[in-house]
C-alpha cells in the first residue's frame, strides 16, 4: 500500500451467506465485494430483508458468512465459514458496534457502560476510568456520566453506546441501525457524531440505515437488495 | 470492575428478598440439623453426663434405654464388694406427666442414690445440691420451678433446691432429680382407696393360694400395710464406677458372671440409644435434612437459572463486546457465592433468635456450621452451573 493510499479498514471479497439448502435454501447475501477505508463513514441502504444485517454480522464477526474472505486492518479474519481462532479477542480490540437500541447494561452506570469495554481489553481500572471520562468529553456527555441507562434520553443512550464503541479505539465501527430510535433531531446528531469520530479518530465506519435525511454525512453510500450489493452512489 | 456487586447493587430490594428467602431455607436446615443433633444429645445426655463405667441391669436385658430393666436396690451393695469397684448407685428413671397453670408437665423423675450421690455431678445454675434424703428436688429450667417452690407429687411435697439446665431425658422432657427412695415412691404412688382395695384383694389372694392355707396367721394380717413385705425395692439397673487404675473389663467380666444381671460399658449403652430407641428418628431427621439440602440446591439452581436469564441480553451484549468467558463466568458465580453467603448468615442469626424458642433442643454445632458452610458453597456453585450453562451457550448475535 503507497503512502498515499489510505489504510484499509475492512475489506469484503466475494461474501455470501445461505441458510438451508435444497428446496429450503435462502441467499440472503450474494457475493459482496467492498472496501472501507480508516476515516471514512459508508452507508448502506436497502429495505428490510435485503440482507443488510448480515452483511453487517458478517463483518462484524457475529455471523460468518458462507464463502467469501474477510480482512479487517491487515488481518484476514474469515475466509469462507471458518473465522480466526480467537474471534472474541479480536472483536474486543478492532471492532465497535452500534445498534438500534444502545443495549447499555442497565446495572452499570454510563461511564461504566463504557469502562468495561476498557477493562475487558486488559486497560487497567484507573486508567479505563480516565479514557471513559475523556471520551465522554470529546463526545459532550460527560455531566451524564454517573447516570444509569434509564436515567439517560435515548440520544444520550446512543451518545454512550458510540462512546462505547469507540473505547478501545477500534480501526472499524459498525452501525445497525443507531437512529430508527431516536426523532430527526437526535438521530442527525448522532450520524454527525460517526462523521467527527470517522474523521478525527480515524476509524472506518459502516452505518447500516433507513434513514434518507442524513445521507450527507456518509463518504460514500451502498444500497443492497436481494442480497446483493447493487448501487453505489 | 465487579459485575456481580454492580448487579446486585442495581436490584438489592429483590436481591435481598432472595436472600431472604434462601436464608429461611437455609435456616430450615441448619434447625433440622440442630434437631438431629438435639434428639441425639438430649438421648444420650444421661448416659454421658452420670459418669458410668459399667451398666449393671436386669438379667438378658439391654438396659433401661431400650427396655424394662428391674433390679433390686440391694444390688448396690453387692457391687461395691466387687474389686475394682469404686461406687455404685442405683438408677431410677422414669416420666410422669401432671398439670401445672392448666398445661400438661412432663417430668423425668431421676433417681440419685442418697447419700453417696447428691447431684454433685449436675451442673447447677442456681440454688444447691440435695442436702436431706427425702423432699428435696433439682429441677432442670425447662421444667419452669422456682427455686424454694414447693412441688406435690404423690403424697409428699418436695422442695426445689436447686435448677440446672439443658438436663432434659430422651423425649426432651425436663429431668428432675430425687434420691432414689423419693423417685420410687413417686413411681409407685398409690391413692388410699387403691391401698384399700389392694388390701382387700390380698385376702382374697392368699385363700386362693397354698401360702394361705399353711399360713393361716397370714390371712389375719393381710390387711396391715406393710405385710407382705417379702419383695425389697427396685432399681432399673445400678451403675458403677470403677477405681483409678482399674481394669474396667475385668471388672465387667467378674460381674457378667453372675447369672442374675447383665453388664453393659457406657459406650454399649449409647451403641443401644443410638441403634434403638432413636434410632429410626435419627435416621428420619437426617434423611429429611438430606432432602432439604437437595431441595434447597434445586431452589437455589433455579433462583440463579433466573437471575441469569434476567441478565441473557447483557451477557450476550458482553460476549458481542469481546468479554472473555471468565468475566461471564465470575458475574454468575460471584452472585451465587454472594447469594449463599449472605444466605448463611441470615440464616445463622434468623436461627440463633428463633431455635431457643423451640419445645426441643435444637443444637447447632461448630462443626455442623462449618459443614453447612461447606454445603452451602458446595450448592451455590453447583447450582450456578445451570445458570452458566444458559449464559455459555447465548450467541452474541441475541443483541441483534
Amino acid at each position: 500500500m503507497s503512502a498515499n493510499t489510505p489504510e484499509r479498514a475492512v475489506e469484503a471479497s466475494n461474501i455470501s451467506k445461505i441458510y438451508g439448502s435444497g428446496n429450503t435454501e435462502v441467499k440472503a447475501m450474494v457475493n459482496v465485494s467492498f472496501t472501507i477505508s480508516k476515516g471514512e463513514v459508508v452507508g448502506l441502504l436497502g429495505p428490510s430483508g435485503s440482507g443488510k444485517s448480515t452483511l453487517l454480522t458478517a463483518i462484524g464477526l457475529i455471523n460468518p458468512p458462507t464463502s467469501g474472505q474477510i480482512r479487517i486492518g491487515k488481518d484476514l479474519v474469515t475466509d469462507g465459514p471458518s473465522a480466526m481462532a480467537d474471534v472474541r479477542k479480536f472483536r474486543r480490540k478492532h471492532i465497535g458496534y452500534v445498534f438500534q437500541k444502545a443495549n447499555l447494561i442497565p446495572f452499570l452506570t454510563a461511564l461504566e457502560n463504557v469502562q468495561i469495554a476498557l477493562e475487558i481489553n486488559d486497560v487497567h481500572h484507573k486508567e479505563a476510568r480516565k479514557r471513559a471520562i475523556a471520551l465522554f468529553e470529546y463526545l459532550g456527555i460527560e455531566e451524564r456520566k454517573d447516570n444509569l441507562p434509564h436515567q439517560l434520553s435515548g440520544g444520550q443512550q446512543q451518545r454512550v453506546a458510540v462512546a462505547r464503541s469507540l473505547a478501545n479505539k477500534p480501526g472499524l465501527i459498525l452501525a445497525d441501525e443507531p437512529t430508527a430510535a431516536l426523532d430527526s433531531f437526535r438521530g442527525r446528531q448522532v450520524m454527525e457524531l460517526f462523521q467527527k469520530v470517522a474523521h478525527e479518530q480515524g476509524a472506518g465506519v459502516l452505518v447500516v440505515t433507513h434513514d434518507h435525511r442524513s445521507l450527507d454525512v456518509f463518504d460514500r453510500t451502498f444500497e443492497m437488495e436481494d442480497g446483493t450489493l447493487k448501487l453505489k452512489i | 470492575m465487579n459485575l456481580a456487586i454492580r448487579d446486585i447493587r442495581h436490584s438489592l430490594p429483590r436481591f435481598l428478598l432472595t436472600a431472604v428467602g434462601i436464608g429461611m431455607l437455609l435456616m430450615i436446615v441448619m434447625g433440622m440439623s440442630g434437631i438431629y443433633r438435639g434428639l441425639i444429645e438430649d438421648a444420650l445426655l444421661l448416659v454421658d453426663k452420670i459418669g458410668a463405667d459399667l451398666w449393671i441391669v436386669q438379667h438378658n436385658t439391654r438396659g433401661p434405654f431400650a427396655e424394662i430393666s428391674r433390679i433390686p436396690l440391694k444390688m448396690e451393695d453387692r457391687l461395691r464388694a466387687v474389686p475394682g469397684v469404686r461406687s455404685a448407685r442405683a438408677f431410677v428413671s422414669h416420666t410422669i406427666q401432671r398439670e401445672r397453670i392448666g398445661k400438661p408437665l412432663r417430668i423425668v423423675v431421676q433417681g440419685l442414690s442418697w447419700p453417696e450421690d447428691k447431684g454433685e455431678w449436675i451442673p447447677m445454675t442456681d440454688g444447691r445440691c440435695l442436702g436431706a434424703a427425702h423432699f428435696e428436688m433439682i429441677a432442670d429450667k425447662s421444667l419452669g420451678f422456682r427455686p424454694g417452690e414447693k412441688i406435690p407429687l404423690g403424697k409428699d411435697i418436695y422442695t426445689v433446691v436447686g435448677l440446672t439446665r439443658g438436663m432434659v431425658g430422651q423425649g426432651g422432657d425436663g429431668i428432675a432429680f430425687f434420691t432414689v427412695r423419693d423417685a420410687v415412691a413417686i413411681q409407685f404412688d398409690n391413692s388410699g382407696e387403691a391401698v384399700r382395695l389392694e388390701r382387700d384383694a390380698r385376702r382374697s389372694r392368699a385363700v386362693r393360694q397354698d401360702i394361705g392355707n399353711t399360713h393361716p396367721e397370714l390371712l389375719n394380717r393381710a390387711a396391715l400395710p406393710d405385710i407382705p413385705a417379702l419383695a425389697g425395692p427396685m432399681a432399673s439397673a445400678v451403675i458403677v464406677q470403677t477405681g483409678q487404675g482399674a481394669d474396667i473389663d475385668k471388672v465387667a467380666e467378674t460381674i457378667s458372671g453372675w447369672k442374675d444381671v447383665s453388664v453393659h460399658t457406657a459406650g454399649n449403652q449409647r451403641n443401644f440409644l443410638l441403634d434403638g430407641s432413636v434410632d429410626k428418628a435419627r435416621r428420619q431427621i437426617g434423611l429429611f435434612r438430606a432432602l432439604l439440602v437437595i431441595i434447597s440446591a434445586i431452589i437455589m439452581s433455579l433462583i440463579l437459572y433466573t437471575l441469569t436469564l434476567d441478565k441473557i441480553h447483557d451477557i450476550a451484549m458482553l460476549k458481542l463486546i469481546g468479554a472473555r468467558n471468565s468475566v461471564i463466568l465470575g458475574l454468575i458465580i460471584q452472585q451465587a457465592i454472594i447469594l449463599g453467603g449472605l444466605g448463611y448468615i441470615l440464616a445463622f442469626y434468623s436461627g440463633k433468635w428463633i431455635f431457643p424458642h423451640f419445645p426441643r433442643r435444637v443444637i447447632v454445632t461448630g462443626n455442623d456450621l462449618v459443614w453447612l458452610a461447606v454445603i452451602v458453597l458446595a450448592i451455590s456453585v453447583l447450582s450456578s452451573l445451570l445458570g452458566i450453562w444458559k449464559a455459555m451457550s447465548v450467541q452474541p448475535n441475541e443483541v441483534l
